[in-house]
């Protein structure tokens, strides 16, 4: 599991693969939180595109990172979401604060 | 009770690494039963949410272990019970609340239990304060060949 950032003027953009657990989420959190606190972005875009499994963990880290950027007056974005990442994110109703895109 | 096909069990210490080691060996033994890859992953959320939660509260600040019991049963059910002899829980009925957590400083969201509901056919929950607590869940599979025969005859209508 690892995260890849890459931020551009007014976006942080995390390149998320590999597993989503309890195990490995807070390394995730660590990574992007260092991110967004650096450069103050208006949108951190998660990419779920290589994520090939993610429990509630994940859930937990996507609405720690809505708290954030709320806080810096900014947004989430959530990009090639997989199906079955997409079902547990539906079931915390998550489509409801954050983008799909 | 149905008739047990095959059973494994597994014995594996309380730490965080093996909820991943969970996940893949409850995925070696499912895979006899013909599964989809949804009906797969959702196996695999459904333990990993189970694994994590006798890491998180049941073993809260403790070591201990955790016992997986797998068996597959007579008419395509998969049937998995995790076990734990930590803290067990006060109110069960409130601990299955969705988005009820007693670890929100760790961004836990509160959904384990709303997940693994979500995606088996049967969750039960038995736990006693200071003994530990038994999660049981069980899924039915449709095989493929199953789905595969399906989907053909839906095609001729």
């Amino acid at each position: 599991m690892g995260v890849r950032i890459e931020a551009e003027e007014s976006t942080v953009k995390a390149f998320l693969d590999g597993e989503i657990d309890h195990h490995c989420a807070p390394l995730i959190r660590s990574e992007i939180d260092t991110a967004v606190d650096d450069k103050h972005p208006e949108a951190l875009i998660m990419d779920f595109g290589d994520v090939t499994f993610m429990d509630s963990s994940g859930i937990g880290l996507v609405m720690g990172r809505y708290r954030l950027m709320k806080s810096i007056g900014g947004r989430v974005c959530l990009q090639n979401t997989p199906a079955h990442i997409k079902k547990v994110m539906r079931l915390a109703g998550m489509d409801r604060f954050t983008n799909f895109i | 009770m149905s008739d047990v096909l095959n059973e494994m069990r597994v014995l594996l210490p309380s730490q965080s690494v093996n909820e991943a080691v969970a996940r893949r060996v409850v995925t070696a033994f499912a895979m006899q039963t013909d599964p989809t890859a949804c009906e797969l992953a959702d196996i695999k959320t459904a333990v990993s949410e189970a694994v994590t939660n006798s890491i998180v509260h049941g073993y809260r600040g403790t070591k201990g272990n955790i016992e997986i019991i797998m068996r597959i049963l007579e008419g395509d059910i998969f049937y998995i019970r995790v076990k734990d002899r930590g803290c067990g829980i006060k109110d069960v009925k409130k601990a299955m609340e969705p988005l009820y957590t007693t670890a929100s400083e760790e961004e836990r969201a509160g959904l384990g239990f709303a997940v693994m509901e979500s995606f088996m056919d049967s969750v039960s929950v038995r736990s006693t304060v200071g003994k530990g607590t038994c999660v049981t869940m069980k899924k039915r599979i449709l095989s493929r060949s199953l789905v595969r025969a399906g989907a053909a005859e839906d095609e001729r209508h």
